[in-house]
């Protein structure tokens, strides 16, 4: 059962929606018992660091999600702002993020080229993975992801490093340490590339 | 859409009916579409608030990014727009009514959600173009660029500029509506209004670089007698469309991730 986490923030409907059509069983997490009945966890996200933290305090969810992902070691996959309040800090706000995965969330400097991009990364990329897992498996190398973010995922650890994307920088799309995995792009508006990571999410252990 | 039905306009006028909007999105689902920017064209000239349920609808079946306007007039409706899934929401009239508000809705939702579509007619006296509201019937009396500007002092993530002498004629984008207000403003910009062929999309993209290239009529019909059939460029063709923007080697990996729009 996958719990789509509702706090306030994120396209739960879409994410429902394609869950939905897989036939793959979830629920609206909006209370701790819902997360209970959970195998599989879904943080969507979109918005600023300080507010998507301020939600998640505000729902309630935040000591059960950090037993159902710390004790329990319930696979959880955030998603664009899902996946930065995975972090330490940001240096959009002044809130600490749940710190599950070491690193702290950076704004884009692309003043040394005006001309070729700007902030947000707003558009379709690649992701390239740094090694073979399963959140990717069946996906063409050269799918396109959408992405809409003005701030990167810095890990302190190489390790957490899953995959990459070239804009400006090469930064962290997708990072991943023991249960925990993040996305910047989002799945959920991504096509067929976006629901296959969805799918195979939901089917790790 | 108007009515909760699509229409194609020319000029503005002669609403021809396309089709139903879901299902729209589902075959630009399987097409694969970049983004999708689906604009209520009643709403303000109706005085009707923002279509939620069909706006729910549209975001929980649409597989790409979406942006939704029409009718938007307040904070807490654009903030509901956002909350119900959909990417971004385009302000048009209130842009001209209500400027300062477009500040307040970039704070809460984030600038990248906040489009600003400007509807804009060429004044043959002056030789500049003009923004016009209410689908094409009201002289703003405000200049495009100096409108533009303004609007990117302000919060706005993007502007879409919506050409109403190109609207529906398919016989080519604005090339020098486009150049001064991509002289004017550093916001991502995309333009519609006037695209025939996907030659069109190529030489936008190769005098432009980075722009987005929005097109209706031109995904929504086909062949000489325009019959309804929503079609889109494959992979490789925007693979190749987009190869034109490419003037010198990557300095941002590869920068031909442009978006082509549909606009319905």
């Amino acid at each position: 059962m996958i719990a789509i986490v509702n706090y306030g923030s994120g396209n739960i409907q879409a994410i429902a929606n394609i869950y939905k059509r897989a036939s793959i069983p979830f629920l609206i997490a909006s209370c701790p018992a819902d997360l209970a009945l959970a195998d599989h966890i879904v943080l969507p996200g979109v918005g600023a660091f300080d507010q998507a933290m301020k939600e998640l305090e505000k729902s309630g969810l935040r000591q059960a999600m950090d037993k159902a992902v710390l004790a329990d070691k319930k696979p959880i996959l955030g998603i664009c702002v899902g996946m930065q309040i995975l972090a330490r800090t940001s240096e959009e706000g002044t809130a600490s993020g749940l710190g599950w995965v070491n690193g702290l969330v950076k704004r884009f400097d692309l003043s040394a080229l005006p001309d070729v991009a700007g902030v947000p990364h707003m558009g379709w990329n690649t992701v390239e993975p740094l090694r073979a897992n399963p959140l990717f498996e069946g996906v063409d190398i050269d799918s396109e992801y959408y992405f809409l973010h003005s701030y990167y995922f810095c890990c302190d650890w190489p390790t957490d490093r899953l995959g990459v994307t070239m804009y400006g920088t090469s930064f962290a799309s997708v990072v991943h340490r023991a249960n925990i995995w993040g996305v910047q792009f989002h799945p959920e508006k991504s096509h067929d590339a976006g629901v296959r990571v969805l799918k195979n999410f939901a089917a790790v252990n | 859409m108007k009515n909760g039905g699509l229409i194609k306009t020319l000029r503005f006028e002669n609403p021809k009916y396309v089709g139903d909007p879901i299902n729209a999105v589902r075959i630009f689902n399987e097409k694969q579409a970049d983004e999708l920017v689906v604009l209520d064209i009643a709403a303000t000239t109706r005085g009707l608030p923002p279509n939620y349920t069909m706006i729910q609808s549209l975001a929980a079946e649409c597989r790409m990014p979406l942006c939704y306007g029409g009718g938007v007039k307040t904070l807490e409706q654009a903030v509901q727009i956002i909350r119900m899934g959909v990417e971004k929401v385009a302000i048009s009239s209130l842009a001209v009514e209500n400027p300062r508000l477009i500040s307040e809705i970039a704070t809460h939702v984030g600038s990248q959600s906040v489009v600003a579509v400007l509807d804009v007619r060429r004044d043959p006296r002056m030789g500049t173009y003009g923004v016009w509201t209410h689908n094409g019937a009201r002289n703003t009396g405000k200049e495009a660029v100096i409108f533009a500007r303004q609007l990117e002092d302000l919060g706005v993530g993007e502007i879409v500029i919506n050409s109403i002498d190109r609207d529906g004629v398919m016989t080519g984008y604005d090339m020098d509506l486009t150049e001064r207000i991509r002289k004017a403003v550093r916001v991502p910009m995309t333009v519609v209004g006037g695209a025939g062929s996907l030659c069109h999309l190529e030489e936008l993209i190769r005098q432009f670089g980075v722009i987005g290239a929005g097109a209706g009529s031109l995904f929504v019909f086909k062949g000489v007698y325009r019959a309804v059939l929503i079609n889109y460029p494959n992979r490789t063709d925007k693979t190749a469309l987009c190869a034109a923007g490419l003037l010198k080697p990557p300095l941002v990996g590869d920068p031909s991730r442009f978006s082509t729009r549909a606009e319905a």
